[in-house]
């Protein structure tokens, strides 16, 4: 693996060694000394053009857990809000030898640009690409799963993947990068996914996707759930008429306390509510639901840490890449046609 | 006038019979088998015993970017790269800075083409002024200005309003003008990045719906059956918009269509790669499409081919695909991927080639000396073509300044080997030679 | 660093299929040297108080493992389970850059912790130090125990670190063009025969 740019090319093998790894990581939160020394002298440069203070604190966190030096780059107040272009911005970042860049951008494909385009060598981390992917987010919901589902089968969670498990995906799933990466890894790991929304927040192609797709969140409840993901809806959404009001959309499609108590009411007393955040109380999930002990949203949050650990652990601790001899000397030299997706 | 006189020994006319071809003061003056050396005389011989003479290509839709994008590509630059793709005339889009919404910038850009001497540079007008759609420019200034314009478009932006689109093709009947629309609901595709489908909804690209195309060609095809005018729909692009027009022609309605190589050729797949080279207006579509268009093309539902030619300076290909410019460069590509996509199919003979990239483009755009047949007395407007070759594109070496080119690295078949522009060779041996000098400082039209 | 630490991890490098090889420890030798070596640790010890075993992924694991149970049977006292634990060092290596990635292992130190505790880190070759110094930071991190010792099967030499071992199974000179694999049934599969070989390099 050279870049991780989405999810949807994952073997699952690599996804679950990921997990793996990441388990790993997780006991050296809990200890006195939270650091390991594996990164010592690489460079991580979170490189974000659109504001995540969660996601960035998050990737800090796991960078420096494993001490690498970080530097954040933030394109607002910097030269990227001045005009300066991708390429540059890249190249400045080659200059001082960055080993990954973690990049968060408005457009998607951005990170795909970054990696492809020959203007930097360094590994490129997804932190979320405009609507297309955040492949971290999903493997730390996919985290958040295995060691839900492993705690109730007994089977230990290493090696493991989300067999038979039933999820719903529930929400803006046309905006949702979360969702698009989410649909992609949960394939992977053998789990059922059925995506609920109202019809103007799915995707034209949607039906291409290997996952069910429906409008009734609770029919779907009916028909027996493991884990409810409730996705963020932006109440600006209703100005272009994707749907009529905030109301009707809560008592449509949000997991509210009436919900809630279906899920009591089905005896399903270990499906898990989870939310990638930040929440809309009262729009897509309820208080109650968010605070239940049905949420995971804290947890997600904790096992976010240990997968982006995981992530650049796998992706820095290998060989050190051999520079390219002649990017150096021949900047002149014309740029090699655009090579092919790496996942090697 | 040129008084060189040329001998194309033995080309094979429109793909068939061979013949040689006596070129002299601009004109087809002698065709014939075996011409005798007193027809000959001291002609420059040129031998074309592997090569096909057609008919000089004419483009109904290419963006110079002169005047106001210079740096992206000027009448001369873009004209060099007409030449090498086999074209003897060229319809320069209004889209220029400023618009090419009056006789004044019209008159410039004809100027500068004749300057130039590659081809023909044929101004396009702009419709409404500024391309804002809320007035109308002055067609009828533009029409009798001496660059002559005929072909009107807003390229780049759709006519949307339904009564500017009726007046404009109402007006136009005043000379004989044709709307050549650029078809886009600009409601339904506000943001729009690509064809909205499989891939969008993988890529989280915003979607291009198809029907934000077909519905306004469908408007457009009932408003010129209503006012009884004629319409040209530019670079159609789905299976939709060919069966609406299928649709209009059976009902007798003045309209005709065009398509781009690119369209001809290229899907919505490329776009996986966030490459903004596949980035366009309208955007790559379905195989589907593409096979829906090819078809149109072989079938005659579609007319013509248009490159759609847009040139863009690299800064703006080298970013994000949701920042980068769209547009593709074609002149240089053209006939090879027409004949990749049309000829090597089957699906089309050269003769087929001839019409829908020389006869009938001169005919929508009015251009009375060109796209002639290749017949004694008939302008020497010819281009030679090597069929049997093959070459890998290399968007570096092209005339053009622009350097994206989707088809970059790709084989194709088909060499431009000879063009001649009024019995002037521009291009020799595949490469450029001279560009036609006209005789005296004011020259008095030579159309 | 071109020679592995570990020499007797992963698949060897020169596949050939004549690979010249002699067996050095057999099964049984393998149990007698451990036999000796938990009686050492009692020595050394003056007991079993205090002690814990923590063996190095992958085969100082099963080898700690063997200890604690010949020590829990001299001492009816001792609870194996609790006196074994697993120190993975990937992470403190100092040749992480310098090799594909690899997959750490788990970490598994028993509830009493290591602070005041001493240690015998247990690994199945001693060759330039380097796992050894590893192991050292990774103990660091989980606390502060009262006395580091080290227990390994085979001590082949070449050490590129001031380390030596507390307690060895065996002596072993070599080349440093041989390879030494260590074969343990927990590891390899229980079909596998334990026993120690000694490759021949090219």
């Amino acid at each position: 693996m050279r870049h991780l740019l989405d999810t949807e090319d994952l073997s699952r093998d690599h996804a679950v060694q990921i997990l793996d790894t990441a388990q790993e990581m997780s006991a050296v939160g809990e200890r006195e000394v939270k650091k390991l020394p594996a990164l010592r002298g690489r460079t991580v440069v979170n490189l974000f053009f659109e504001d995540s203070t969660r996601t960035r604190i998050s990737f800090e966190a796991a960078a420096k857990r494993l001490s690498a030096d970080v530097i954040n780059f933030t394109a607002k107040g910097s030269s990227v809000s001045k005009g300066e272009s991708l390429k540059d911005t890249a190249q400045t970042l080659e200059a001082m030898s960055a080993d990954a860049v973690v990049i968060r951008h408005w457009a998607s494909g951005a990170p795909a640009r970054l990696a492809n385009s020959g203007w930097i060598d360094a590994a490129v981390i997804n932190a979320g690409d405009g609507t297309h992917a955040h492949p971290t987010q999903a493997l730390l919901d996919a985290f958040t799963m295995r060691s839900h589902w492993s705690k109730l089968s007994g089977i230990p969670s290493v090696g493991a993947d989300l067999k038979g498990m039933r999820i719903i995906i529930a929400g803006d799933v046309l905006h949702s990068r979360v969702a698009r990466s989410n649909v992609w890894l949960l394939r992977t790991l053998g789990a059922h996914v059925t995506l609920v929304a109202p019809p103007t927040l799915l995707p034209v192609g949607v039906e291409h996707w290997p996952c069910k797709v429906s409008y009734d969140l609770d029919a779907t409840l009916e028909a027996g759930v493991d884990a409810i993901m409730m996705l963020r809806v932006q109440a600006e959404r209703m100005k272009a008429s994707f749907f009529p009001s905030t109301r009707e959309y809560a008592r449509r499609w949000g997991f509210d306390d009436a919900r809630l108590a279906t899920l009591d009411r089905l005896n399903l007393k270990d499906t898990i509510i989870m939310h990638p955040g930040p929440m809309n109380r009262g729009l897509e999930i309820s208080s109650a639901a968010a605070d239940s002990v049905r949420s995971t949203v804290l947890a997600q949050v904790r096992n976010g840490v240990s997968v982006r650990m995981a992530v650049l652990y796998l992706l820095l601790a290998g060989e050190i890449r051999d520079p390219q001899p002649n990017s150096k000397q021949n900047p002149t030299a014309p740029a090699t046609a655009m090579p092919a997706k790496d996942n090697s | 006038m040129s008084s060189a006189r040329y001998l194309i020994r033995s080309a094979s006319i429109l793909g068939g019979e061979r013949a040689d071809i006596l070129i002299q003061g601009g004109i087809i003056t002698a065709l014939g088998e075996d011409l005798g050396n007193e027809v000959i005389g001291d002609a420059t011989v040129i031998d074309a015993r592997t090569l096909i003479a057609l008919p000089g290509m004419v483009d109904l839709h290419t963006h110079l970017r002169e005047p106001g994008r210079e740096d992206a590509e000027t009448v001369e630059s873009g004209t060099r790269a007409a030449a090498l793709g086999g074209f003897t005339a060229v319809h320069a889009m209004a889209n220029s800075s400023p618009v090419a919404d009056t006789a004044g910038v019209v008159e410039q850009v004809y100027s500068l083409g004749r300057e130039s001497g590659w081809v023909d540079v044929r101004p396009v007008g702009a419709v409404t002024v500024g391309l804002a759609g809320k007035q109308l420019a002055e067609l009828g200034a533009m029409a009798d200005s001496r660059a002559r314009v005929r072909v009107f478009s807003d390229d780049g932006i759709c006519v949307s309003d339904p009564v500017m689109m009726r007046r404009a093709l109402e007006y136009v009947k005043a000379f004989d003008g044709v709307i050549a629309q650029h078809a886009q609901e600009p409601r339904l595709t506000e943001g729009a990045q690509m064809n909205e489908g499989k891939v969008s909804a993988v890529l989280g690209l915003a979607g291009w719906p198809a029907v934000a195309e077909e519905s306004i060609i469908a408007r457009d095809v009932l408003l010129a059956q209503h006012v009884d005018s004629r319409l040209h729909v530019c670079h159609v692009s789905t299976a939709g918009s060919v069966e609406i027009i299928r649709w209009a022609k059976e009902r007798g309605i003045n309209v005709t269509a065009e398509v781009t190589p690119h369209h001809l050729l290229l899907t919505e797949e490329l776009v996986r790669s966030y490459n903004p080279v596949y980035k366009v207006n309208p955007p790559l579509r379905a195989d589907s499409d593409v096979q829906a268009l090819r078809k149109a093309l072989a079938d005659g539902t579609i007319d013509i081919v248009g490159t759609d030619h847009a040139p863009h300076p690299s800064e703006a290909k080298e970013c994000e695909w949701a920042a980068a410019a769209m547009g593709m460069t074609g002149l240089e590509t053209a006939l090879s991927v027409v004949q990749e996509t049309m000829i090597e199919t089957g699906l089309m003979s050269w003769a087929d080639f001839a019409r829908v990239t020389s006869t009938t483009p001169a005919k929508i755009g009015r251009v009375v000396d060109q796209g002639r047949p290749l017949n004694v007395g008939e302008p020497a407007n010819i281009v030679l073509v090597d069929p049997a070759a093959r070459r890998a594109v290399d968007q570096t070496l092209m005339a053009t300044k622009g350097r994206n080119s989707p088809f970059a690295g790709m084989e194709l078949p088909g060499k431009v080997v000879a063009t001649f522009f009024h019995g002037h060779p521009t291009v020799l041996d595949g490469r450029l030679n001279t560009p036609r000098r006209l005789q005296g400082a004011t020259q008095t039209g030579g159309n | 660093m071109n020679s592995p630490s570990t020499p007797s991890e992963d698949a060897p490098f020169n596949a050939e299929p004549v690979i010249v090889s002699r067996v050095v420890l057999t099964a049984a030798d393998i149990d007698r040297a451990l036999t000796r070596i938990a009686y050492e640790i009692l020595e050394a010890n003056k007991g079993s108080a205090n002690l814990l075993l923590l063996g190095i992924p992958r085969r100082g694991y099963p080898l700690a493992q063997r200890l604690a149970n010949k020590l829990a049977a001299t001492d009816p006292s001792i609870d194996a389970a609790a006196i074994v634990g697993q120190l993975d060092v990937t992470m403190f290596r100092d040749d992480l850059a310098h090799q594909p990635t690899r997959a750490p292992q788990r970490t598994r130190v028993p509830v009493s912790g290591i602070d005041n505790k001493v240690i015998v880190l247990v690994d199945d070759v001693l060759y330039s130090g380097r796992t050894i110094r590893a192991a050292l930071d990774a103990l660091v991190d989980l606390g502060r125990p009262q006395a580091v010792r080290l227990a390994v099967l085979v001590d082949r030499g070449h050490r590129e670190l001031p380390i030596r071992a507390d307690h060895v199974g065996k002596n072993l000179p070599t080349s440093s063009t041989e390879k030494v694999r260590v074969r343990l049934a927990e590891i390899d599969g229980p079909t596998v025969r334990d026993e120690v070989v000694i490759e021949a390099g090219i």
